[in-house]
């Protein structure tokens, strides 16, 4: 070899099997996802047969819930289902109002210095085990709210409607506890997905607004929820995802009940609750019944976060097509 | 707002008053009402915060002691007195297990997805999945692999937890390395392979290290989030009193896993190992992802 010769970068070597070797590595790694979410709706699905052909449709239609009767075990799940839509939906109207004055008070309002220190709070939130929010909910909260719910039954036990929603209430185990805690509990999910959508209001339109001599306010109303409407919902449903999917504080405050009653006071189950509450004494069928519960809970999530998935992006590219 | 300046009337007369003065007494109350509400609204949400850890310090506090961080379960949950060895054993084992496994495959599929697959159908698609997986329920992660993982070893133990904390962590990591990996100039790529380096060594050597802040402090927040699952282990690690540091063989158990199950029960020393071992664990999940914001702000790529 001279030394006038350029090294040659092209032969075909070790090098070059390693290089296809690396891509594949990192190739299956990416598939790994796709491989477990398949696997799980396999696997569960396998598992949870037995459950489903001994109820058929009574498993998701069926009311009655008695895995040990002795002639044969029902598995209706629907006060389950029930309890994990009544709880998400209360958890979701008092955390969608809060997540977007959070989101509107750091993106429009917080001078700038606030905002930092805001945005940590926030993720402390996010950060604090669901377990340790059962824990306060069910030792703490749970028990102070019994005077309050009393009060607001006392207060509209004669009006038609409302005083069976806002019924008696024996204990601080109810569906109304468990929506507030896991309304604590998806704020900073609605709050991130918020304040990304806020942030691609574009500011000709703000400063348009308060051309046109709108207050602060009216800027709010007139220029950034027009834009960011579907990306809210998108955000909302996410709440509702992570709501409907979260275990162990709902298990801890709403009491373990199997009932379908309009009362927020008075004591239910949800469809994860009732896994985690039952699972240590399940065998047999039993088990394959609670594994189905997992199942229909999968498949409702993954096509919840998915549409809003599929929203939220959506908003954002209409969005950043509107500055461009 | 209130001192209000006439602003100087020249002859012209229709020029409009536009200081905040002149607005309608309905616009200014309508304004001055919603900022005073959307600022109420961070108070709303700091309240619970404050609620908590007053309550966790408050009562976890008094029982803390070396003692309580290593001296075995007590087999009797009437029984006062400390004792939350072998779950701060299990939390630190089967948290460090789920991320040896999940973090190094997260970063690899992070790597598919920003340097190969980039804006491919199946990148797209991967990157669609591993949201949707963020999404999946704790609880279902612990069905999974109790049903793959339990029923073919036929016993629940502690690397079963680890594989479901494993999967509940992948998505969290291969969504935050891809966005470190993004964050990488596209002249440190092209710079690389000027001097004939292949892909997998510009890979290794020069983009992985630009990012590496961002993935660990990630990475350390997804680590923060497993140590707190509950619901996935109960499901597959069963329960012990003392310490098991075989996650292979025998059950296990984990500070979430205990304060559920001490959380229910009426018995004073029950309540309060809950309390303890509440705190403790806030502590764990607090220290780590302290340490992940002080990386991220210290060494992060800045966007640019």
């Amino acid at each position: 070899m001279t030394e006038l010769d350029s090294p040659d970068v092209t032969t075909p070597g070790k090098g070059r099997r390693f290089d296809r070797g690396f891509s594949a590595v990192v190739l299956g790694a990416g598939l790994l996802v796709l491989a477990v979410l398949a696997l799980i709706l396999i696997s569960t699905g396998i598992e949870a047969l037995p459950a489903f052909q001994h109820s058929g449709l009574d498993f998701i239609l069926g009311q009655r819930w008695a895995p040990n009767n002795p002639d044969s075990p029902l598995f209706g799940t629907l006060t389950f289902l029930y309890g994990t839509v009544v709880s998400s939906l209360v958890g979701l109207l008092i955390a969608v109002p809060i997540s977007i004055g959070i989101a509107l008070f750091l993106t429009e309002l917080a001078p700038r210095w606030l905002r930092a220190p805001a945005v940590t709070i926030i993720d402390l939130l996010a950060a604090v085990p669901s377990v340790v929010f059962g824990l306060v909910g069910v030792l703490v909260i749970g028990p102070a709210l019994v005077p309050i719910y009393q009060w607001i039954h006392s207060l509209v036990a004669d009006v038609p409607i409302l005083g069976s929603i806002f019924g008696p209430a024996v204990n601080g185990n109810t569906f109304a506890t468990a929506g507030l805690i896991l309304a604590v509990m998806v704020i900073p999910i609605i709050t991130s997905i918020s304040r990304e959508v806020f942030d691609t209001v574009p500011v000709a339109d703000k400063q348009a607004a308060y051309a046109l001599g709108a207050t602060r306010w009216e800027m709010i109303k007139g220029a950034v929820f027009p834009h960011s409407f579907a990306g809210l919902v998108g955000g909302a449903m996410l709440g509702l995802g992570r709501a409907m999917g979260e275990t162990i504080a709902v298990t801890l405050v709403i009491g373990g009940s199997t009932q379908i009653v309009a009362n927020l006071f008075a004591s239910g189950n949800s469809m994860a609750a009732v896994i985690a509450q039952q699972w240590g004494e399940a065998s047999g069928l039993h088990t394959n019944a609670l594994v189905g519960i997992g199942v229909v809970l999968f498949a409702m999530t993954v096509l919840i976060n998915y549409s809003a998935r599929v929203i939220v992006r959506r908003a954002e590219i209409r969005m950043k097509g509107a500055t461009a | 707002m209130s001192v209000t300046t006439t602003p100087p009337r020249r002859q012209v007369d229709q020029l409009p008053d536009l200081s905040p003065a002149a607005l309608s007494w309905r616009r200014r109350l309508a304004n001055r009402g919603m900022m005073v509400l959307i600022t109420a609204c961070l108070l709303l949400a700091i309240l619970p915060l404050g609620l908590v850890v007053f309550e966790v310090i408050s009562r976890g506090g008094g029982v803390m002691s070396w003692e309580f961080l290593t001296a075995d379960i007590p087999r009797n949950y009437r029984r006062v007195g400390p004792g939350m060895g072998a779950a701060v054993v299990g939390t630190l084992m089967i948290t460090g297990m789920a991320a040896l496994l999940a973090i190094p495959l997260g970063v690899l599929g992070a790597i598919y997805l920003n340097e190969y697959g980039k804006n491919s159908a199946l990148a797209r698609f991967i990157r669609t999945m591993a949201d949707v997986m963020t999404g999946v329920p704790s609880i279902v992660m612990g069905l999974f692999i109790y049903v793959t993982w339990v029923l073919t070893v036929g016993e629940k133990n502690g690397f079963g937890g680890a594989l479901a904390l494993a999967c509940l962590m992948l998505p969290i990591v291969i969504r935050s390395s891809e966005e470190m990996l993004r964050l990488v100039p596209d002249e440190l790529r092209q710079a690389s392979a000027a001097l004939g380096a292949r892909k997998w060594r510009t890979i290794v050597t020069v983009v992985l290290p630009s990012a590496i802040s961002g993935i660990t402090s990630g990475s350390l927040l997804a680590i923060a989030r497993a140590a707190g699952e509950t619901a996935p282990i109960i499901v597959t690690v069963g329960i012990i009193f003392s310490a098991n540091v075989d996650l292979f063989s025998g059950g296990n158990t984990t500070l979430a896993a205990q304060i559920y199950r001490n959380a229910s029960l009426t018995f004073e020393g029950a309540q309060e190992r809950a309390w303890g071992a509440a705190l403790t664990l806030i502590v764990i999940v607090l220290l780590f992802t302290i340490i992940a914001r002080v990386i991220a702000a210290r060494f992060a790529l800045k966007e640019r």
